[in-house]
């Protein structure tokens, strides 16, 4: 009966086919480690912020006169409405950690290099577009921070051309209008680019076939025979299994925020965010949320208001050209010498400090110098990297993966 | 091979450590006096209760809670009855927002801002703030309202509590300036302090009624999700037995 059924869809559409493709005969390299739990917690993540999204769009208001009141209705009056909004809340910020941690994995063991550069590229359209999700997503609370970051932002573009920068707001200030069509692309114009850029990174990956934390080729070693990657495992079940256990570790940290730290400091949920909306009343401190600050920083850094636009974008572009700029002869940092492993490590320190300065006030006497510092060893790390990774003793790299 | 694996997990070590460090570097970014702990638990109805009627016979006057409905001090153990009798001294319904009829008009003339709404006031400044807050506030001639505050200097609120507490002098002694109470008030201080703290455990209940629930419902979850992965990891380790 169910051979039968499999066998009428089957003709009309290739379902075994992409089952046995995609999972059971997709093979993987039997060696991923830790680091790899975070591209199909990132998917998970996606999935639950559309599904969370979803039930908060049914009681939200996208109103300037009722949005903020129509965010805690989903607090106190919604069944179970604080948990979904937790859920969409922490899953924001939590989406971010899963996508650097997913990101430093592709650092470490060289995903990026040849022939995985448009898996890259893809990946690197997602991180743009989630951050364009984020951005427009944070003014929907209507709150103090929301008004504020979305008006220090775009006054960033107002810096280069006041006449986008109406276009973008609708109005002379960010207004209802804003908040309306900002509304607009966070339920549906980028979470359906997300969707196909998504789809397209799963393509690109099953067109390649995954790296793995040796930075070799599994394909290069098949079985005479089945052709199968002498290291590779089907991905069902093996790594639907292990997944279920990263999924479980994941929930114990996502759920224990939700649970007992909604606002986990004031760096998922910000206490001026608890403020409605004044147009009149800017705060004494506006920063963005933790995941913007490290190009927040950046950008305050540099005196000159559009060099420091610049740099802020250029900070972040400047990893599409990652594929072409690692002039290295191995791929995975257990493989690379001194040289790069003092360069990454010092560029992770950086980026970290960088986050820190981004969420204090620039009035301080060290912020604005030490983040200097900290943006040119930024920017060293990726300008230089053509130079020392080439120069980098690297040590042999073995003919089939370690355990 | 164990160098490399060592280098990695001391690279995931230190981001942990330096994420965990930031949240925390957070809490302390209120900088000046000295905040004090406020005595918060949602789970504790009598002093919920007391806190509820506190807010209503000396806060409502002038500030409103306009996201919270009366209905909301029926969590707290109370009937409808006991609510409308007791609590609710306008002729609102149980299902109205907690209103007040001073306008925001009068109020800038009178005190040069509107009073806040509290509905979810305890998120913005915090527990411990608010607690503080309401025990710092002193006399100042200098003010329009004579009284100033230390926690929030030249605030416009004028010290509504003053009858309870007494009258406190800002003062120097052993080179530091500190708070003395020169005139008493009704109530003594261990007793004005458990006032406040009922008052700031309301406050912190009317911001998140859903406190509890979250907390309670909490253990249940991480309960469950802790099984769930000594599950998984069974799982994964039987499956993967044949990998080498």
């Amino acid at each position: 009966m169910v051979s039968q059924v499999m066998g009428w869809i089957d003709e009309r559409f290739p379902l075994t086919k992409v089952w046995r493709e995609h999972l059971a005969e997709y093979y993987a390299p039997k060696n991923f480690n830790f680091w790899y739990y975070f591209g199909s917690l990132a998917l998970l993540v996606l999935v639950m912020q559309i599904v969370t999204g979803i039930f908060l769009t049914m009681n939200y208001k996208p109103d300037a006169r009722f949005a903020f009141a129509s965010v805690e209705y989903i607090m106190r009056d919604v069944n179970f409405g604080w948990l979904i909004r937790y859920m969409h809340s922490t899953g924001a910020s939590m989406f971010f950690v899963v996508v650097y941690l997913h990101m430093m994995r592709g650092i470490l063991y060289g995903s990026y290099r040849k022939p995985r550069e448009l898996l890259w590229i893809i990946g690197m359209a997602i991180y743009l577009c989630l951050m364009g999700e984020a951005f427009f997503g944070y003014l929907l609370p209507w709150g103090q921070m929301s008004y504020w970051g979305a008006q220090v932002i775009v006054s960033l573009v107002d810096a280069i051309s006041p006449e986008v920068a109406l276009w973008i707001r609708g109005d002379y200030v960010i207004s209802d209008a804003t908040l309306n069509r900002f509304f607009a692309f966070h339920v549906i114009a980028l979470p359906l680019v997300l969707l196909v850029l998504v789809f397209l990174h799963i393509v690109a990956l099953h067109q390649v076939g995954s790296n793995n934390p040796d930075g070799i080729e599994i394909k290069n070693h098949k079985d005479p025979v089945s052709h199968i990657p002498l290291d590779g495992i089907p991905f069902h079940p093996y790594y639907t299994v292990k997944d279920i256990v990263g999924v479980s570790g994941y929930f114990i940290a996502y759920f224990g925020i939700i649970f007992f730290l909604p606002e986990m400091g004031g760096y998922f949920l910000e206490e001026n965010n608890f403020i409605p909306a004044d147009p009149l009343k800017t705060p004494p401190h506006i920063a963005p949320l933790w995941y913007f600050t490290p190009f927040y920083a950046i950008l305050r850094a540099i005196p000159q208001k559009q060099l420091g636009i610049a740099a802020m974008g250029l900070a972040v572009l400047i990893f599409f050209l990652l594929p072409w700029l690692d002039r290295g002869v191995v791929k995975s940092v257990r493989y690379r010498g001194t040289l790069y492993k003092s360069a990454l490590t010092a560029f992770v320190l950086s980026f970290l400090v960088l986050g820190y300065l981004g969420t204090q006030e620039p009035t301080i006497w060290y912020v604005n110098p030490i983040a200097r510092v900290c943006a040119g060893i930024y920017f060293g790390f990726f300008l230089l990297m053509p130079i020392y990774s080439r120069l980098d003793k690297t040590k042999p790299v073995p003919e089939r993966v370690t355990s | 091979m164990n160098h490399f694996k060592s280098w990695n997990h001391s690279l995931i070590q230190g981001v942990l450590i330096l994420f965990l460090g930031l949240s925390c570097a957070s809490v302390q970014a209120e900088e000046g006096v000295k905040l004090d702990k406020a005595p918060v638990d949602t789970s504790n109805f009598p002093s919920l209760q007391r806190g509820a009627q506190h807010f209503m016979n000396y806060c409502m006057n002038c500030h409103s809670a306009h996201l919270a409905r009366f209905d909301l001090l029926e969590q707290l153990g109370l009937s409808e009855k006991q609510v409308v009798q007791n609590l609710i001294l306008t002729d609102a319904k149980v299902a109205d927002y907690m209103t007040v009829v001073l306008k925001a008009k009068d109020a800038q003339n009178w005190f040069g801002v509107p009073p806040p709404d509290l509905s979810v006031e305890a998120r913005v400044h915090g527990a411990d703030w608010m607690y503080t807050y309401l025990r710092s506030f002193y006399r100042d001639d200098q003010r329009p309202s004579g009284w100033n505050n230390r926690v929030f200097p030249n605030v416009a609120m004028p010290h509504v509590l003053w009858a309870l507490q007494g009258q406190q002098e800002l003062q120097r002694q052993g080179g530091e300036d500190a708070l003395v109470l020169t005139q008493k008030g009704s109530l003594s201080p261990q007793e004005y302090d458990q006032f406040v703290g009922d008052l700031v455990n309301f406050l912190v209940f009317m911001s998140e009624p859903t406190r509890s629930a979250r907390l309670h419902l909490g253990l249940w979850v991480m309960g469950f999700l802790l099984i769930l992965f000594l599950v998984a990891r069974a799982l994964k380790r039987e499956f993967w037995k044949d990998i080498h």
